[in-house]
């Protein structure tokens, strides 16, 4: 008999008012027991719709079913099929409009905790005696992967069960893309990044860091001189785009990606770090995705004392997962909706005080289908912050499109590929943000995994 | 890992050192820079290549001691590891077809100007170099420079060594004796730079900057090492370093390192250690 309580069994976290002055991860993961008990709540559906919201189509049920039996490693087997990083997406993957979005349960209350019961199965799998999976034999095929976020990972470890010998080339000095210099610690603690590197370093995968590729070595280089018979481009989405309205240089305007980078992959929130950051009293964020929350939920561990998250469309269109919205909310994150920057106010010594705000209303609706914030002639009004931080979006880096001979981008940079991520130039293939522009941690590991595919039919048609 | 072929003492605020990174030493141009991390747990910043050894697979830098981190590479010794060493990062300095330059350098960044000055006179063109310093105890590469440049000329601040005076005297002069030059290239603190292109503004000569704005990635990533130029943001890493120096806004470019400086002064290091101060 299925267990019908309405509500997810409650995922246990530090409380607000600790957590919003430390780093340490927010939500806790379920015991053993409450994972079971979870379980319980699984219909088994024949038809399955959770799986079709899942860009990876994980088998759920089934999964789930062995958690309820509690055979966690059956069901780390069963996940692992399809999915390479679950501690990861069990975290961060936007589930209620994915595969949660589709659960029966939730038409009568809430879905199955799906992600919370993926990441108690993966953290209990990380949990258990290090078995390091055993590096397959070489095929001699040798393939290069550019960024090591979840699609460059993913595609260089499928391609390294396969039997490919795989080299990582990363442009920073750490490999994990958006999940090392991005996702916070509260969110997605390193070690579960570093873990997950490990695993895939196991199966032979040469990590290179500190290797911008465009600079140090183009693609035509890699692939003419060094051997590699394809390349996989997983470079993300890292542009920061800024709003090109006045004040946006003063002193105490940050891109979420510094705000972060520093933050995060520099370790700033740290006493001892040699890298600064600055520890505002009054933050003002810009915009209304994970990004953004991210950064007014950093600034708030940092010591402010009042972080605003302005946005310009309504609350329903807050592109950030629920759940962080509501954590951002728990800990005392102030949102301003439909609230547009015009100018960023400073003092003679060109130091951020403020910011202009325009209110703004909902119109018609526009190409997304949303209805377009139009400004309230008059409205503008001023608030005082000491830091601003820009989180309104990023584009892909065209260092590469400008090192490699015959690479297709579109108009504002994503690289041209057709589904199976095969770019416009032969043998060389791209997916995740470089491709999508900013997207999600499982669909940038769904474009590797086909990538890797389609890379492996590529060499062995051309090795006929 | 990067090994650390040779360490060379220049004067007491600047070393140089030899870093085996044979990759960057193959594709280095003048102008362009690498990002270190001085140990394992450190900041990550940008130093200009100063040269190259393709044979050794070496690439040279010259810093100054001025903070935690450079203090801290000063600090490693021939056959020490440098754990992070990315580039060659940054565009080439644009210095195809010229005839004939002024490079004005001006303490550590005569140690930027020196690789260009060396490419310009390889291409055979005719270099003038104007080094400035602030006293006869900081100057640095006269060697080098006399050998690459047609016409050198000294400067330090208290006249104890070379001319008494600031560069921009010997540039004005130079400039109005006659000389065509068909650029000034620029490098050194932003006051320098912004005088220099006051003194070659109003002749109309083509003046090249070399901008150093704080940095973090190197890449386009971050966007911390954003400037206006030609009244458009543009990131240093990726766009620059070098730009137009009629169209850079020093003032903007200043104020922001003059409010770090505020900062440090205030003895704000506990909640903000964002110093800023210029490469002089
Ligand atoms: C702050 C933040 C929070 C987010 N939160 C979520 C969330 O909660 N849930 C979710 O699903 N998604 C989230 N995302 C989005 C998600 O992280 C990205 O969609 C995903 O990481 C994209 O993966 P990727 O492999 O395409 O690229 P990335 O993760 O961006 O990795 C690209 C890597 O390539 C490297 N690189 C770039 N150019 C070069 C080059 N020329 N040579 C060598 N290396 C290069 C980069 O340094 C980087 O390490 C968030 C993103 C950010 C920034
Ligand atoms: C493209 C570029 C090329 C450079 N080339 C040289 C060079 O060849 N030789 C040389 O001596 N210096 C050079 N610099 C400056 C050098 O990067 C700084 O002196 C160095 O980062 C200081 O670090 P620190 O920890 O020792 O000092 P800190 O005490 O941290 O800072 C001292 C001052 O250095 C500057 N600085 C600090 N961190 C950074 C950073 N991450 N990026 C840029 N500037 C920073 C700030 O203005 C700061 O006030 C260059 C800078 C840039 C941007
Ligand atoms: S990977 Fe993401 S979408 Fe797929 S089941 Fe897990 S949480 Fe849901
Ligand atoms: S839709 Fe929900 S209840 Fe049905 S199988 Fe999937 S998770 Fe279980
Ligand atoms: S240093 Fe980060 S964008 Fe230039």
């Amino acid at each position: 008999m299925p267990n019908m309580t309405p509500k997810k069994a409650a995922m246990p976290t530090q409380p607000p008012e600790e957590r919003r002055h430390n780093f340490r991860e927010v939500a806790l993961g379920y015991s053993a027991e409450t994972a079971m008990e979870e379980a319980t709540r699984c219909l088994n559906c024949r038809h399955k719709p959770c799986v079709s919201g899942c860009p990876v189509h994980i088998e759920i049920p089934r999964f789930i079913e062995q958690v309820k039996d509690g055979d966690f490693g059956k069901a780390y087997e069963i996940i692992s099929r399809t999915s390479s990083l679950p501690a990861v997406c069990g975290r961060v993957c936007p589930q209620e409009n994915q595969c949660e979005a589709r659960c029966v349960r939730g038409k009568n209350g809430e879905p199955v905790g799906i992600g919370r019961l993926e990441r108690f199965v993966a953290d209990w799998h990380n949990a258990q005696e290090e078995v390091k999976p055993e590096k397959p034999v070489s095929n001699g095929h040798k393939v290069a992967v550019i960024g090591s976020g979840p699609s460059g990972l993913t595609c260089a470890g499928d391609l390294a069960k396969m039997g490919y010998e795989v080299t990582v080339f990363e442009a920073l000095h750490l490999a994990g893309g958006v999940l090392v210099y991005g996702i916070p610690e509260f969110r997605l603690p390193k070690s579960i990044v570093q873990k997950e590197v490990e695993t895939i370093q196991a199966l032979g995968v040469k990590i290179e860091t500190n290797m911008v590729i465009g600079r140090v070595l183009s693609i035509d280089e890699l692939m003419d001189e060094q051997g590699f018979e394809a390349v996989f481009i997983g470079s993300g989405a890292g542009l920061p785009r800024f709003m090109n309205i006045k004040g946006e240089n003063l002193c105490g305007v940050y891109s979420a990606n510094e705000f972060l980078t520093r933050t995060n992959l520099m370790k700033a929130y740290r006493e001892e770090s040699a890298t600064p950051i600055m520890h505002a009293k009054r933050v003002a964020v810009v915009g209304g995705g994970n990004v953004a929350m991210d950064a007014a939920r950093s600034a708030l561990r940092l010591g402010a004392s009042e972080v605003t998250v302005v946005y310009r469309r309504s609350e329903e269109e807050l592109p950030a997962r629920a759940e962080e919205v509501s954590h951002a909310k728990q800990e005392g994150v102030v949102f301003r909706m439909l609230s547009n920057p015009v100018e960023i106010l400073g003092d003679e010594n060109e130091f951020v005080t403020g910011m202009k705000i325009q209110q703004m209303e909902l119109g018609e609706p526009d190409a997304s289908g949303r209805r377009r914030p139009v400004p309230v002639e008059g409205s503008e009004y001023v608030i005082d912050v000491d830091a601003v931080i820009m989180a309104i979006g990023t584009s892909p880096n065209p260092l590469l499109k400008f090192t490699t001979k015959g690479l297709e981008t579109k108009s504002w940079g994503g690289i041209v590929a057709d589904e199976s991520g095969q770019t416009s130039r032969e043998g060389v293939f791209a997916g995740g943000d470089a491709v999508t522009g900013a997207a999600t941690v499982i669909l940038a590991m769904g474009e590797g995994k086909t990538a890797a595919a389609a890379i492996d039919e590529y060499i062995k048609n051309k090795s006929k | 890992m990067y090994r650390i072929l040779k360490k060379k003492v220049l004067n007491p605020t600047v070393t140089l050192m030899e870093v085996e990174a044979p990759l960057i030493a193959a594709k280095a141009q003048p102008g362009q820079f690498i990002i270190l991390r001085a140990d394992k747990d450190g900041e990550r910043i940008p130093l200009t290549i100063s040269g190259c050894d393709k044979e050794r697979g070496s690439v040279r830098i010259i810093f100054q001691l001025v903070g935690a981190t450079t203090k801290q590479l000063g600090m490693l010794n021939e056959g020490d590891m440098i754990p992070d060493f990315v580039g060659p990062l940054g565009n080439p300095t644009p210095i195809d077809g010229l005839k004939k330059v002024c490079v004005v350098g001006g303490g550590v960044g005569c140690a930027i100007a020196l690789p260009v000055a060396e490419k310009l006179h390889e291409n055979g063109c005719e270099v003038h170099t104007i080094a400035g310093f602030r006293n006869k105890d900081l100057v640095i590469l006269e060697d080098e420079f006399k050998a690459c440049s047609d016409k050198y000329i000294l400067m330090t601040d208290d006249g104890s060594a070379g001319e008494k005076g600031v560069v921009t005297m010997p540039l004005e002069k130079l400039i109005g004796s006659g000389e065509n030059y068909d650029m000034v290239i620029a490098i050194g603190p932003l006051i320098m730079m912004k005088f220099v292109v006051k003194t070659t503004k109003p002749h109309g000569v083509p003046t090249t900057v070399s901008m150093n704005p704080i940095m973090i990635d190197g890449t386009g990533m971050c966007g911390g090492c954003r400037l206006t130029v030609g009244g458009k943001t543009r990131f240093a890493c990726v766009d620059g370093p070098d730009f137009d120096g009629f169209e850079v806004d020093f003032d903007e470019a200043m104020k922001r390192g003059a409010m770090y400086r505020d900062f440090e002064r205030h003895a704000y290091e506990k909640s903000c250690h964002l110093l800023n101060k210029e490469v002089e």
